[in-house]
């Protein structure tokens, strides 16, 4: 078997040209507020990120990082706030209606529909506003989009095998090409890396850059060195706050995320240890 | 030899698509088997029994597909056989009783008056019209409710067993009207044709088959469209199918809508067929029934569902006939060893063997197996125990 490899020339045909499309989108998050029960999994998060800005989300455990993610896509209610994007506000929505404003994301566990083949897959991504005519018909011919993003993400050898046999990175890497056919345009991704080769985090972090040019992205990822090599900025959160944000080194010379991170200065209490009210 | 096959291969690619050519050899070899092999061998009684398993395996066919590929475990295709199948009978009480009569059971239970909405089943066209519209009307506005609500699984199968347990007791509670345990029967004529006259029977089993067999090209070409990838898409992952933009809960309103029309027209056939639709044919045990016929065959193939069915019905005649209390022991024990063993039907006892006999055998990239069209049933491809 060959190894597949990112296409990132392809990956440009995909996304199209920034002044082509003319436009510049940014997600806008204001006083975001998600509860469970009485627990506060999300307080009053401010957050915005716009194209070009390849941002990563980072925070311990229970920091908050998922249930933002989920209430952005409609899947947790939020108590209160907005979540707005190219003007749309997106919270309140059914999830489905959420993914037509133009919102894809992927999952912490790669979620590929394991017994459709790779084509297959893809060619569902690409398909939510089709009308029934060609809901009810075989697929005729693979749509350009399809090709592009097989390409794109090195599995065009492997169109025809269920996705339920590939390798784990390649099912991350077909996730995110179902995010491009998907036509989406604020990309929320889970943890894309997690369990990938070396080499392969390094074809997603390019794959990552490339797509951020054109596309509003949040990465959500605990992997430090991934983060420094490929994040244009960073937010940290921590109990369901906003702790720090900015570049990597300016996050990193932050005292609150250092203390977050490596434990309480000696005499202060911990944060860390301190129930949520 | 060779060369031969070789030529022939070749003919048969330039029908394009895999799969088709085979398919349309196999709807035209079963339509000969069904319409004029059966009619010549068998008598005109077990050409009228054939014809029964037939509308039978009609819900087999709708339950294939929600149940098979949109993962809707549905319990209760009884209600929908059942609507189709009084609509139809109701029809035909009052076609026999003639213009303005009155059907013969309501002068012995009932007033002796035909109440309204009885009025406008007197109308052939309208009764036709009314045999589809109310089964897929009550499945649309069910199913939105239901699936909306995100109710799935278990909780749905109980829902639709619990609406057939609840449309048996509301048939016997209407003796006037519905003929109460009795049912409907007794009739004489369909549409103006004597059905005591054998060549009508036959025509009857005929349109019967060519339904069935219609009905199976349906099934196949909801298989292999896009909606049919949607649909596997939609059991397997229904909320990655949400986050893509698509409404699972229209989805499966849709299927469950199709099952639904599919189970109707079988159970409009079957009442002429028959003579008798009652209360016993409706409930919670026949909608049981029909399960077992698809989850033998193999609910997620084209023909399994069909053949699972005819073949369970087929038994079921044969042993009542010798052990007239032993069938529904067999029935259970068969359903029990399908789900724990073979949850593929026996369409997939093929595939099932020769993983066991070579296990897990690494799948050559660029020589896959067919998944979603009407190949092996795409369970077998995953391991055990990671399919609900």
């Amino acid at each position: 078997m060959t190894t597949p490899e990112i296409d990132l020339a392809a990956a440009d045909a995909l996304l199209g040209d920034d002044t082509a499309r003319f436009r510049h989108d940014y997600l806008e998050v204001r006083g975001l507020r998600v509860e469970f029960g009485g627990f506060v999994a999300v307080r009053d998060v401010d957050l915005t990120v716009t194209q070009g800005d390849l941002r990563f989300l980072i925070g311990p455990n229970g920091a908050g990082k998922t249930t933002l993610i989920d209430a952005v896509t409609g899947l947790v209610r939020a108590a209160a706030g907005s979540a707005r994007f190219g003007g749309t506000e997106l919270l309140g929505r059914a999830t489905h209606r959420v993914a037509r404003a133009g919102v894809g994301r992927t999952f912490q566990t790669a979620s590929v529909f394991e017994e459709l083949t790779v084509l297959q897959n893809l060619d569902i991504a690409a398909g939510a506003r089709r009308g029934p005519a060609t809901m009810l018909r075989r697929r005729r011919a693979t749509p350009d989009a399809v090709e592009q993003a097989m390409e794109t993400v090195g599995l065009t050898a492997l169109r025809d095998v269920p996705a339920g046999v590939l390798a784990h990175g390649q099912k991350q890497w077909l996730e995110i090409g179902m995010l491009l056919v998907q036509d989406a345009h604020l990309l929320l991704l889970d943890e894309p890396v997690a369990g990938m080769t070396q080499a392969e985090r390094e074809e997603t972090g390019e794959l990552l850059r490339r797509v951020g040019s054109q596309r509003v992205v949040v990465v959500v990822e605990h992997d430090m060195e991934f983060l420094r090599s490929y994040a244009d900025s960073v937010t940290v959160m921590h109990q369901g706050r906003v702790l720090a944000e900015g570049t990597v080194a300016e996050v990193q010379q932050d005292p609150a995320v250092v203390e977050v991170y490596l434990g309480a200065p000696a005499g202060e209490p911990a944060t860390a240890t301190e129930g949520p009210a | 030899m060779t060369g031969r096959t070789s030529t022939l291969t070749a003919r048969l690619a330039v029908l394009a698509r895999p799969g088709r050519a085979r398919a349309l050899a196999g709807f035209g070899l079963a339509a000969v088997l069904l319409m004029a092999v059966a009619p010549v061998l068998l008598s005109p009684f077990r050409l009228g029994l054939l014809g029964k398993f037939l509308c039978l395996a009609m819900v087999a066919v709708g339950i294939g597909l929600a149940w098979g590929r949109g993962g809707l475990l549905t319990l209760g295709q009884g209600v929908y056989f059942g609507l189709g199948a009084y609509l139809m009978a109701m029809h035909l009480k009052l076609a026999d009783a003639g213009p303005g009569g009155v059907p013969d059971f309501m002068l012995l239970y009932g007033t002796g008056e035909v109440p309204g909405w009885w009025e406008p089943l007197r109308s052939p066209v309208v009764a036709l019209a009314l045999v589809v519209l109310v089964p897929a009307a009550l499945a649309a506005v069910l199913g939105w409710a239901v699936f909306t609500r995100r109710v799935r699984g278990a909780y749905f199968a109980i829902l639709s067993q619990a609406l057939a347990a609840a449309f048996a007791i509301l048939l016997i509670g209407q003796q006037q009207t519905t003929g109460g345990t009795n049912g409907l029967n007794g009739f004489r004529s369909f549409f103006g044709y004597d059905l005591a006259d054998p060549v009508n029977q036959r025509m009857l089993y005929l349109i019967a088959a060519g339904v069935l067999i219609v009905m199976v090209v349906v099934a196949r070409q909801l298989m292999v469209s896009r909606f049919g990838e949607v649909l596997v898409a939609v059991r397997d992952q229904e909320d990655r199918v949400r986050f893509l933009g698509y409404d699972p809960a229209a989805v499966k309103t849709a299927v469950y809508v199709v099952a639904a029309v599919m189970a109707a027209v079988g159970g409009a056939l079957f009442v002429p067929i028959v003579g008798i639709i009652s209360p016993a044919d409706v409930g919670v045990v026949p909608s049981i029934g029909f399960l077992v016929g698809v989850a033998i065959g193999g609910r997620a193939t084209l023909l399994g569902p069909v053949l699972g069915s005819v073949a369970v019905s087929w038994a079921q005649t044969t042993m009542s006939e010798q052990f007239p209390s032993g069938w529904i022991y067999l029935q259970g024990a068969l359903f029990i060893l399908v789900v724990a063993f073979l949850p593929g039907g026996l369409a997939s006892l093929r595939t099932t063997l020769r993983r066991r006999r070579r296990p897990a055998r690494e799948e050559e990239p660029g020589a896959p197996a067919p998944v979603s069209s009407d190949g092996p049933p795409a369970a077998d491809l995953l391991p055990e125990g990671s399919r609900a």
